[in-house]
Formats: C-alpha cells, structure tokens, sequence
C-alpha cells in the first residue's frame, strides 16, 4: 500500500516539493542566476524553447532552474504557462532570407553565394576535456571575451544571405516554391484529426522532443527508409517577427526570435508533368537546435514521400506514426503516469486471472 | 467531522484568470461538452491545452472541470475511490490554486462536480450532479486497430466486429472474457466506448443514469459523455453474461466485507497488512466514511 496509505496524499506532496528545493539549497554552491543558464548554456536553454513552443528566454531559464535542469520538465513548464495565454492573432508568413545569420553550412556545394559561414559549432571540435575549464573567474571570462572582440574588424560578414536553393531553383532542378493562401493549421487549436496537412505535420515537429524526432528519422537513414539526404542549407540566426499592427494592419517588427533553419535536398522524382526534379525536406524550430531541424527535415521528406506515393513502408514514413509519438510533454506525461496508483485496475486484473486460472485448473481435472 | 474548505485562497494562484485556462479555451471545451452531450458516445476531438500537470495525470480531466467550475460550485477529486491519495490531492490543491470561491468537499452527496479516476462513486449520483472522468485511452478499438483515421471510420459505420472477435478469441483461449477494466460498453445502441479504467463493478453504473457522466482525454485530445437516462451496455455475448469483479473468498465461498465499515456489496481494495495476511478495504473512502458515520449514529 506504500505511499497511499500515507495519511492524506497532501502532506506527502508537500514534504516531497520541500525536499526537491532543499536538494537544489544544500552545498556550497551560489544560487544559479538566469543569466548564466541563458549565457552558458545556451543549446539547453535552446531546446527548451523549443519543445516549450513559446519564445519566451527568460521563462525557458527559469524554467530549467525550477526544473533542475530537465530539459522534459522545463519544457513542460513553458507549454503550461502557455495555456494561459490567448491567441492574440496571426502572423504572415515569415521569409527566413531576412534572417540576422550567425551560421549557415551547405554540404551540397563547396562554395555558396554569400560564402559557408560556420559560426559557432562544436562540430569539428574534438572532444576532449579542457581540464583548465574545471576553475574559472569572471577575470577569465572577461579576458576571453576582450580577446575575442579586440581584434574584430567591424561588419567583416554581411548579416544576411541569399538561400542556397535558390540557385537549384533557377537551374530548374527543384520545383518552384508553390504559393498557398491556405490558413496554416495550428496545432495549439485544433487537434490533429489524420490526414492532416503538410503545415500541422510542420508544426507538430517544430515543437517535437529532440531525441524523439532524431530516433524516428534516424531508423529512415539506417535503412527503415530511403530519404538519403543532402543538407542544402543549414542557417541559424535571428527572425524579425513581423506582426500585423492592431489599427492599421500593417506589418510591424515586434521583435526577433532565434531560429534554426534546415532544408535537406532528396533524390529526385518523376512528375507527372516532364522533367524529374529534386525534392526537399524542411526542419525549423525555436532556438540553436541543428539535430532536431536535420531530423525534421528528414522525417518531412519520408512522411511526403510516403504520401506521394500512396504507401506507407516504414514507420518513419507514417504520419500517425510520427506525428502522435514525437510530443516530449506528451510522451514524457504518459510515461510518468505509470508510477501513479493503479491498484483498481490491478484488481480487476487479478480477478480475471483468478478466474481464468480456476477454469484452467477445473480443465485440466475434468475427466478426458 | 466532515472537513470543508473554501478553495482558491493561496496568494501564489493570483497570478491567473479564474481556473486557469484562458476565456477562448474554457468555450471551446463547453462547446465540445455540448457536442458530446448531444451525440451520446461519440468522441468529439478538440484542442487539448497543456495543464500544469503532466498528461496522464488528469489533464483531459481537469480541463473539463475546469471549464464546468463556476464560483459556487462545490468540486471533490476521487483517485482509486479515494480523495488523499496522492494524485487526487495533487488536483485538488491545483483547482483550490485556480478556482478561488469553488468550495472542495469529501462527501459525495455534496459535490456539483466530482472528478474521478478509475471508480465511480458507490453512492448514485443525482441528476443535478456531474462526474468527471479522466481518460488514458479513449478508443475501445485501439486493442484492434493502431491507425486512428481507420478507427474513426470503424466508429462512423458502428463496424466493431473486430472487438466481437477479440472477445471470442478469449473465450477460445480461456473459457473467459479477460478485459478487466476499460470494458467496452456500447451507447445508445451506437457508439462503443472506453469507459475509461473503471473497474467491470462500476459499469453497470452508467446505464440509465441520472447524472452526466464526462470523459475527457487529455492526451489524445477527445470528449464524450454518456448523458442521463441514457443506454449504456457492456458488450457480450448472449449466453455469456457480463460478470463484475468477484470478493468471494475461495476458502468459505462467502464475499469478503470491508474490514472498516463491513460493507458486503462494495467494490474493495485487497492488500496484504504489515503481517502479510490479506485484508479488504472499500475503497471509496466516502462511502467507507458514512457508512461508519451511520454506524455511529445508530448506536
């Protein structure tokens, strides 16, 4: 009977949240300020906005604090505060060509127009400990940063760039950009009721788990699947989010939120009107997250693919699949709950087995 | 002796609306209550908004309490039959958070909402009362089909000759129906539901009913209700009768009683005491409650 039995669930609560802030109090350590978790750890802190699915930096630092660092729970605590919140209106669409870069790759090209920029990426960097990075000081921290900022020309990069797949536009060798009028599903208001279009299918990934999203893309790459990707460009950087203004409707810049952008090339296909073109997978989320923006690009292609196609082969290429499994706060929520009491059902169950077991036994007595 | 207080008084739930969620979300949830009242069984998707608590716990439940709860409203929260059991408390601080004005109760016969998971109270419900069921799966087809857009359609033909089937497969393997709980319980001669994870003891309970019973799946982002005076009959075959949860006790071949209230025709709790012997227990603890508050009384 355990913790049930407890005389009133309440108190038991009450003395398990004390615990947790005490847990977090007791040591030495100095109280962890939201600046440092926005500063140091600033790909965390991205993927809680992220998952979150609500721009808001410093509740996503708060939220990992109060959290004690799970990215889950953080994220969660973003999606709750969210709730509260009504839906104020609708954006145009946003041209991510207005994007402020701090990095864009393309792995298709050896040179792009604009140049590759790679910005900050722990991706060619081995890793190995930088034991010297175990005692730090704030002299240390403004040395780094003299050192880093002295020797800067001023504006040696232009801030923004063309798109990479434009080029392969022009050439003819991706279809153009369809234009649609279509209202985008949201997600936030609408449930999703399959077949769901290609915007509800974006904004469900957009908002996906990290891991969640990489492991279903990452069955299509080993060979649940046959996306075989290039990554025509990867850009991450800083959106003008522009919103209509509440009198004159024009658009208005209410600020800019950080995005990373990923749009993978694909083999080609046969249309029905000519020539074969490449096709193209789109990932973009909230925050400094390249994995997850990869992974969604791929898991768009493999869901249009399978879509084109009329059949579902592999799982990553269903959007049931993929699109009812890759929810953090969802999936998260529906793990935990099983640590929840569950003698009722347990009872029944017994029962059941009880009586299936007596007939089993009066069976195997009955005379043959 | 029955404790009462007045909910909504904690200073750290001033920072939100009344109940919480947003004006837009509350209508949008009493619109999809109105759908699901009017067709009896049917699962009515809406948006689902994220609750503070995590999905599994409740939220399907909580939202449309939370919707239902007005200022004079008179609200209990039922987990396992039981108000202090750890999720129920949990709940019940969240709407005494949320909801200042809405009174918490113990007893049922004093709740205007009660919500619930995995019992319905043993006391029946007036029709001036309404239950709130919290829901892990809300399709009884999902045992036989994975894919939702083809169970929509299964539900929209009234096709459910896969779960006949699965039925008398067991019956094959076991000479039994092995569902436990989350039994499938056919509404209004139409839509088969989950009645979510109560035990078979209590599904008799939805039939002709005078109050409204509401499910809500948070998660999966669907209600449906099972309005009053409403048909509600566990699916079975015609010479295989429905059979609830049995207490009888194997040794003396008479059902074990409740070993607070002595209750005899209450679904119990078993589990074993600290010298391993195994002792029974009601497990709606109000019910429990009165009837040793009546016992008092009599002597």
């Amino acid at each position: 009977m355990a913790y049930v039995a407890i005389r009133g669930g309440a108190d038991a609560i009450e003395g398990s949240a004390r615990l947790m802030d005490a847990l977090r109090a007791m040591g030495a350590s100095a109280p962890l300020e939201l600046d440092q978790i926005e500063r140091q750890m600033p790909l965390l802190h991205s993927r809680v906005l992220s998952e979150g699915s609500l721009y808001h930096p410093r509740l996503a630092s708060l939220a990992l604090k109060q959290s004690l660092g799970d990215s889950l729970e953080a994220a969660f605590f973003l999606r709750a505060y969210r709730s509260t919140k009504a839906r104020l209106g609708e954006t145009a669409p946003h041209d991510t060509r207005t994007m402020r870069v701090v990095r864009r790759v393309s792995a298709a090209f050896k040179d792009i127009p604009g140049g590759q920029m790679l910005g900050a990426t722990p991706d060619y960097l081995h890793r190995l400990f930088r034991f010297d990075l175990m005692d730090e000081d704030a002299g240390r921290f403004d040395q780094i940063a003299r050192d880093w900022f002295g020797n800067r020309p001023k504006a040696e990069a232009p801030l923004t760039f063309p798109k990479v797949l434009d080029t392969l536009r022009a050439e003819g060798l991706l279809a153009p950009l369809a234009q649609s009028d279509e209202s985008p599903f949201d997600i936030t208001r609408e449930p999703l009721i399959f077949p769901v279009p290609r915007s509800a299918q974006l904004a469900t990934m957009a908002r996906g788990e990290t891991g969640g999203l990489l492991a279903l893309a990452y069955s299509n790459m080993r060979g649940y699947g046959d996306v075989h990707p290039t990554v025509g460009e990867l850009r991450v950087g800083y959106v003008p989010v522009m919103v209509p203004h509440p009198v004159t409707g024009k658009p208005m810049e209410a600020g800019e939120v950080l995005v990373t952008e990923c749009e993978i090339v694909a083999m080609f296909e046969k249309t029905d009107s000519g020539a074969p073109v490449f096709t193209l997978g789109y990932g973009a989320c909230f925050g400094h997250n390249e994995v997850k923006a990869i992974a969604m690009a791929v898991l768009d292609r493999a869901i249009s693919v399978a879509r084109e196609k009329g059949r579902v082969a592999n799982p990553s290429e269903d959007p049931e699949f993929v699109l009812l499994h890759v929810d953090g706060i969802e999936s998260m929520g529906f793990c935990t709950h099983y640590k929840m009491p569950h003698y009722v059902t347990f009872q029944s169950d017994m029962d059941r087995l009880r009586a299936a077991r007596t007939k089993a036994g009066e069976a195997a007595d009955a005379p043959r | 002796m029955h404790p009462v207080d007045t909910m909504g008084q904690s200073r750290d739930g001033a920072a939100y609306g009344f109940a919480f969620l947003d004006e837009d979300a509350k209508r949008e949830l009493r619109r999809a209550i109105f759908k699901a009242v009017c067709i009896p069984g049917h699962q009515v998707p809406y948006a689902s908004r994220e609750m503070p608590i995590a999905r599994g716990f409740g939220t399907g439940g909580m939202q449309l309490t939370l919707a239902l709860l007005g200022p004079d409203d008179t609200c209990k929260v039922i987990d396992q039959g039981a108000d202090d059991s750890v999720n129920a408390a949990n709940i019940r601080a969240f709407f005494a958070l949320t909801c200042p004005g809405v009174t918490g109760t113990l007893r049922t016969e004093a709740a205007s909402v009660i919500q619930t998971r995995h019992r319905i109270p043993e006391l029946p419900l007036r029709a001036d009362q309404i239950l709130v069921f919290q829901v892990p799966y809300p399709d009884p087809l999902v045992v036989v089909e994975p894919n939702a857009a083809k169970r929509r359609r299964m539900h929209g033909r009234a096709d459910y000759a896969r779960l006949w089937v699965k039925l008398y497969e067991d019956m094959v393997a076991f000479d039994e129906i092995t569902i436990s709980h989350r039994y499938p319980t056919r509404i209004n001669g139409h839509y088969i539901i989950d009645p979510s994870p109560i035990p078979r003891f209590d599904v008799p309970k939805l039939h002709q009913a005078d109050c409204l019973y509401l499910f809500g799946a948070g998660r999966e982002k669907r209600i449906y209700a099972v309005p009053p005076h409403t048909d509600a009959i566990p699916i079975t075959f015609n010479d295989v009768t429905f059979a609830v949860e049995s207490f009888r006790d194997k040794a003396t071949g008479k059902r074990h009683v409740c070993r607070r209230c002595g209750a005899d025709d209450s679904f119990l709790d078993e589990f074993p005491d600290n010298d391993g012997a195994r002792v029974f227990q009601c497990s709606d603890a109000a019910w429990c409650d009165m009837r040793l508050d009546r016992l008092e009384a009599a002597e």
